[in-house]
């Protein structure tokens, strides 16, 4: 590929570089377009979501450069964990209030500019994002809006099945509703719970709400059953200590079932079907459907020729697809050896970070800087235990790889089962506080 | 590298991949990544995860070295610890040890606080300087660190899993357990 200047500079993105910003003519943008939000000053840099990954992008941008300023695109005004939501839809904790965070202190302390809005557009030439708000211009662009449901895969599936089926794989309204239905079951009702294939955002997440529900089964509905269907042939995450959890805890009321795609809803019937063939029934189906990058980045070109995950650069986070358009969390499809980091929280905040980093180092014409990550997720298992599985993530060759010996999973005897989940109550509050102060 | 990245950005060398040119992993890169158990630049909201912040350079090298050959006992340092190098450690120990003291405001026993701040003195101010301010060489910083960690990891030297510096061994093992435990509130309560 042969870059003349014009296109070099689109690439950089126009105030990439100081240097550059001087040879780029510095257009002035005050004069504003029609229903801009906010007009630019100086260098900006544009986030959208203010989940995981977002807020944690925003904060740091600041931290590392208070020049630059950072208008933060969110539509709602409280933000609800997905992480440790299991407990609440499994009735041990009563409420979201330990999993929902608001940005008052965030944007105080940082100068951080919030716009709570419905992002509906980017347009990677003009540089602009599109809000039910009004446009704002951006210098770059960084998107974590998290992921959206493939449910044209299930057929029958409407814009009410989720109403009656909740996925609750998005916090909030989906997770009452979710605990509500696990609450009114009568004892001796059947649970289904459909989990879709690889990947799909938090891999334990699925084992750890079966362990939650058949232990919530187990204390109050005794006579009642779970049933996880997996579309993937095998477990495909912590598998030995699920498994010990399953049988050890959970024999007498819950069944594991692999591969067992539902390509199929029935409603009215209360039933999933598998590639037509295999019918089941359940008083609550818990249907997670597949999933993709959020729907506004599929239609802002992002994704890539799957039409479902975000391409990026593994060091920037930049898109392959639009130049000075960053993005990262579950939406991304990261260059990876090996098994991939997991579309998880802790993911996201690592690579906000390593994202941030090198987004100031690239609007300051500084050279990026290599990756340097971690992931780590806590699952419950019951309501004094958890396990996790840690790993320690590099660049090597322009791939993530992670680093070989080392990380891996809680040992299988269950040794640490109780420290590790005192731990992992500090984990979520300290993530959530990271995102949030 | 500076030169040669500047060099690359003048020659128009860049393709959307910038993955090539990128200068390996800095000491806030290595140690931000901490931070989603550790707190933002290794101050703790609590209640378990421990502080980083302000501790001693040295304690925290020496920590990461025995979580990765396994000589302290770890529920999940140990595994990630695995994946950094001599240099990381130094790279880690650098960044947390400069960022600002992180205070905390603890419930704690009033009582045991009394009672440990007299049982200090005499046994533990030798090496935990100024009321668990200081840390010094390979004591680690005690003031304002999470009760709930101090106390796990307490228990970890009494069960014998952690290994006692031995003049520290000499102190601790002639107190009670209330004694320890007071003395574990003292140190939580110190925020100034
Ligand atoms: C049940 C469950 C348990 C989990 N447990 C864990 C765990 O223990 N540990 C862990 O690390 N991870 C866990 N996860 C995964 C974790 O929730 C996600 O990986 C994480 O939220 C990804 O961060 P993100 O920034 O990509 O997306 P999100 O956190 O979802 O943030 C996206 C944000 O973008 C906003 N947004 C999207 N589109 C627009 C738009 N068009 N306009 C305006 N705003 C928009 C959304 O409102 C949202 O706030 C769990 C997930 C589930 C479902
Ligand atoms: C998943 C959460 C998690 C992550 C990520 C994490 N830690 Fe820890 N850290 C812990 C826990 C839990 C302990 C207590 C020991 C144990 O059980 O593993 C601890 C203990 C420590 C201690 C000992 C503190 C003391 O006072 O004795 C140090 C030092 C430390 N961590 C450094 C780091 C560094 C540096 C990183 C980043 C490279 C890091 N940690 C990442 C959870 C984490
Ligand atoms: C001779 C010096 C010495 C004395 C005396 C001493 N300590 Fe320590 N202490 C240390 C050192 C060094 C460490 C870190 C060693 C290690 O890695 O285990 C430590 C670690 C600790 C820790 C773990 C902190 C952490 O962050 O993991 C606790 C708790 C502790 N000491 C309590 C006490 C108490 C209580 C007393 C008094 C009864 C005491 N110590 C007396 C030297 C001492």
């Amino acid at each position: 590929m042969t870059l003349d200047r014009r296109n070099f500079i689109k690439i950089l993105g126009s105030a990439s570089g100081v240097a550059l910003a001087g040879c780029a003519g510095a257009p002035s943008i005050s004069s504003g377009s029609a229903g801009e939000i906010m007009a630019k000053t100086g260098r900006r840099v544009v986030v959208i979501g203010g989940g995981y990954g977002g807020s944690i992008a925003a904060k740091y941008v600041r931290m590392l450069d208070s020049s630059i300023e950072v208008v933060m695109v969110e539509r709602n005004k409280q933000f609800i964990s997905c992480p440790f939501s299991n407990f609440y839809i499994a009735g041990i904790t009563s409420d979201m209030n330990a999993l929902t965070i608001n940005y008052d202190k965030l944007a105080a302390n940082h100068g951080i500019k919030m716009v709570y809005a419905e992002v509906s557009a980017i347009d990677p030439a003009a540089k602009t994002v599109v809000t039910s708000a009004g446009t704002l211009t951006y210098d770059r662009l960084i998107v974590s809006p998290g992921i959206d449901f493939r449910t044209e895969e299930i057929e029958g599936y409407n814009a009410q099945t989720p109403d009656i089926f909740p996925h609750a794989w998005k916090a909030g309204a989906q997770s009452t509703l979710l605990r509500n239905q696990l609450q009114s079951m009568k004892d001796g009702g059947t649970v289904i719970m459909s989990m879709p294939l690889t990947p799909y955002r938090c891999p334990p997440g699925p084992y750890e709400r079966s362990c939650l529900i058949a232990h919530y089964l187990k204390q109050h509905k005794p006579k009642s059953k779970l049933i996880l269907l997996d579309a993937n042939p095998d477990v495909v995450s912590k598998k030995p200590l699920f498994t010990k959890a399953w049988s050890t805890y959970y024999k007498d009321n819950f069944q594991y079932i692999g591969a067992k795609k539902v390509t199929q809803v029935n409603v009215a019937g209360k039933s999933v079907s598998i590639e037509g063939v295999e019918d089941f029934k359940g008083d609550v189906i818990n249907l997670i459907p597949p999933q993709r990058a959020a729907n506004i980045v599929v239609a802002a070109g992002l994704v890539g020729d799957d039409k479902k995950w975000c391409p990026v650069d593994a060091v920037s986070f930049q898109s392959t697809k639009h130049p000075g358009i960053h993005v990262i969390g579950d939406a991304t499809a990261l260059p990876s050896e090996g098994p991939p980091m997991p579309k998880s929280g802790y993911s996201a905040n690592a690579q906000a970070k390593v994202c941030a980093q090198n987004v100031v180092n690239l609007m300051n014409g500084k050279e990026p800087v290599e990756f340097s990550g971690i992931n780590v997720c806590y699952s419950a298992l019951n309501e004094h235990e958890s396990v996790s599985v840690a790993n320690v993530y590099a660049v090597k060759g322009g791939k993530i790889i992670s680093v070989p010996n080392s990380g891996g999973i809680s040992p299988a005897d269950f040794s640490q089962t109780k420290a590790e989940h005192v731990y992992a109550a500090s984990w979520l509050r300290n993530i959530l506080t990271e995102m949030s102060t | 590298m500076k030169q040669c990245w500047n060099a690359a950005l003048a020659a128009g060398a860049l393709a959307l991949s910038v993955s090539a040119q990128a200068a390996p992993p800095t000491p806030e890169m290595i140690s931000f990544s901490c931070a989603g158990c550790h707190g933002t630049n290794g101050g703790s909201a609590g209640l378990s995860m421990p502080s980083l912040a302000s501790q001693s350079k040295t304690a925290i090298i020496d920590a990461m070295k025995k979580f990765k050959s396994g000589e302290r006992p770890s529920t999940v340092m140990g595994r990630l610890a695995k994946g950094y190098t001599d240099a990381d450690f130094e790279a880690m120990g650098n960044f947390f040890s400069r960022q600002k003291f992180h205070p905390t405001a603890q419930a704690v026993d009033k009582a045991k606080v009394a009672k440990g701040s007299d049982l200090q003195e005499a046994n533990c101010s030798r090496c935990h300087l100024d009321d668990g301010k200081d840390g010094k060489d390979d004591t680690p910083v005690m003031a304002s660190q999470w009760l709930t960690y101090l106390q796990m990891q307490m228990d970890l030297y009494q069960s014998g899993k952690r290994k006692m510096p031995e003049k520290m061994a000499e102190k601790v093992k002639p107190l009670s357990k209330e004694d320890l435990d007071a003395l574990l509130h003292f140190y939580a309560s110190v925020n100034k």
